[in-house]
């Protein structure tokens, strides 16, 4: 997982696959021109605090907040929470989407199975998740049940309305081919239902991830001990701005890391998408 | 339905499928109304009919693919359908997409072969989407040829090409089929594609198989062979087209 990131982050980012392919010089430029705009922004910034125009209780400057980055990454405080966090978000999307994915496949392969299962997750879809926390508070209380809880939750419905379009959403006709080649039910399933489903799956995950680091920053505000969201609390309390600063700084990396981590599996796992775009 | 499998090899007459009494209806609509027909081994049969006729469905009932039609199906030996989109699956490559299901040892010999029949033993690692429309169709070919099969359902398997590309893969039929000697089913609109291609033609209206007749040209065939004209015209009577009225020759 570790190489994955890494190697997302270094090479071109899997949204622009085709960058080197066609007008790649006329692309970088524009992608260095779209970068004008942040690092004018940033620059404003810490002049502004520089100055003395920010009062750094408010807004500290961004060299404070990287240095202040360095400081708890080396002494270990960052690793730590973040282990905690990325635990509760593994574990509550792995909870949630094997739930999503079974529940989903079966509603989407089984016309019992979609009697049975759909209509209570269509209305259970209407609920926000978010707003749970009080009930779930009374069922799971306050520790690592809730977090994991809501993380679940966040996850499952992306990953089980995706699952099920992924499937019904399978040319019948491509079913019916299969089935003129010998191919029985399992066969069918492993070589057309699935790999058919597939993009959809990936659009799946990728919304999952969303709806989880969401989940997480909320469910890590209630009373949490260890965690991104408890180190940010933690230092509202003392009013340390540049601790808050660095949590979101970490909440946001941990979305476009994950994001860019699944695009890169995608691209490796459909390839045959290439083609049907180049066309 | 009842449908039965004899295993082995027929003999030269014993019907490689034999319909009885076939019928089906969507709803009120009955779409076939008491269907017989047999395909003796090697024999191409075209069927004829208008749009709408019933073609298509009497084809998938013959493959098996209609649990819920009537009558009697006696197959002898094995199956391969031809459709009219080349419904390879997207996500393999063109070899993957021939040897689907194929069972037993040598797979991939068997399948470079059957590639190699229709012109394309370059392209196995192409993915389908990369392929022309003449040439998937021509994948579509080898993903049948691969299974050796006693007979082949064809549903108008030139109708989405092109008229150069379509004549290309009329010609290579013909090939295929003299080498490979298999029956086949050839659902078409076509008139000149029956007359050029099929034994025996069969016309199908109102539910029913209103004509079955053998084709008396001699091959290699074409079409300003003196004998063409007037089974042309007799077939398009059949058809309900008047070509000398509307000069719309074909369907
Ligand atoms: N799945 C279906 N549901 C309802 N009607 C159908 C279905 N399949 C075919 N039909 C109807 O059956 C008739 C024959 O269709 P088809 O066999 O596809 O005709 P052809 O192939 O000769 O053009 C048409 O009127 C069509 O509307
Ligand atoms: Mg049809």
């Amino acid at each position: 997982m570790t190489d994955t990131l890494v190697e997302t982050a270094r090479g071109a980012p899997a949204a622009a696959p085709d960058t080197r392919r066609s007008g790649g010089r006329t692309r970088s430029a524009r992608r260095w021109r779209r970068a004008v705009t942040p690092v004018a922004l940033l620059v404003l910034w810490q002049a502004a605090a520089q100055t003395g125009l920010l009062p750094p209780e408010k807004l500290p400057a961004p060299i404070a907040v990287a240095q202040t980055g360095w400081r708890l990454a080396r002494d270990g405080t960052l690793g730590v929470h973040l282990l905690d966090s990325l635990t509760r978000a593994g574990i509550g999307l792995a909870i949630g989407g094997i739930l999503a994915l079974v529940l989903g496949a079966t509603a989407g392969l089984l016309r019992l199975g979609d009697d049975l299962v759909d209509p209570p997750v269509q209305m259970a879809r209407m609920l926000p998740h978010l707003g749970l926390v009080p009930l779930l508070i009374i069922w799971v209380g306050i520790g690592e049940s809730l977090k994991i809880s809501l993380v679940a939750l966040g996850a499952f419905f992306p990953i089980y309305f995706n699952t099920y379009a992924g499937i019904r959403d399978i040319d019948e006709r491509l079913v019916e081919a299969a089935r003129t080649c010998g191919l029985g039910q399992l066969a069918r399933i492993r070589h057309v239902v699935l790999p058919g489903a597939l993009p959809s799956l990936f659009l799946g995950l990728r919304l999952a991830l969303g709806a989880a680091w969401l989940s997480l920053v909320v469910g890590e505000q209630v009373n949490a001990q260890t965690g991104i969201g408890f180190l940010m609390m933690e230092a509202r309390e003392f009013s340390q701005t540049d601790v808050v600063l660095l949590g979101l700084l970490v909440y946001a990396l941990l979305g476009l890391l994950s994001d860019l981590a699944i695009r890169f599996l995608e691209g490796r796992t459909l390839t045959w998408r290439r083609g049907l775009q180049a066309v | 339905m009842a449908t039965r499998t004899t295993g082995g090899l027929s003999t030269a007459t014993r019907p490689v499928v034999t319909a009885r009494n076939v019928r089906r209806s969507f709803g009120a609509a009955v779409v076939l109304d008491g269907v017989d027909l047999a395909i003796v081994p090697g024999e191409v049969v075209a069927l004829l009919g208008g749009s709408g006729s019933g073609k298509s469905t009497l084809l998938r009932i013959l493959a098996g693919l209609d649990p819920e039609a009537t009558g009697e199906i006696t197959r002898a030996g094995s199956q391969a359908v031809v459709f009219q989109e080349h419904r390879l699956l997207p996500w393999k490559r063109v070899a993957g997409n021939v040897s689907l299901g194929v069972p037993g040892p040598g797979v991939r010999q068997r399948v470079a072969a059957a590639l190699a029949e229709v012109g394309l033993a370059e392209r196995d690692r192409a993915w389908p989407a990369e392929l022309s429309g003449g040439q998937a169709q021509r994948v579509a070919f080898a993903r049948a040829l691969v299974r050796e099969p006693a007979l082949m359902l064809l549903d108008e398997p030139f109708g989405a090409l092109d008229a150069l590309t379509r004549l290309k893969m009329q010609t290579l039929f013909g090939r295929l089929h003299a080498e490979h000697g298999f029956a086949a089913l050839l659902v078409t609109h076509d008139v000149d594609e029956a007359l050029l291609l099929a034994d025996r033609t069969l016309v199908l209206d109102s539910g029913r198989i209103v004509e079955d007749a053998e084709v008396p040209l001699p091959r290699p065939r074409a079409v300003d062979h003196p004998g063409f004209g007037p089974l042309r015209r007799h077939l398009l009577d059949r058809l309900g087209v008047r070509p000398d009225q509307d000069g719309a020759a074909g369907t």
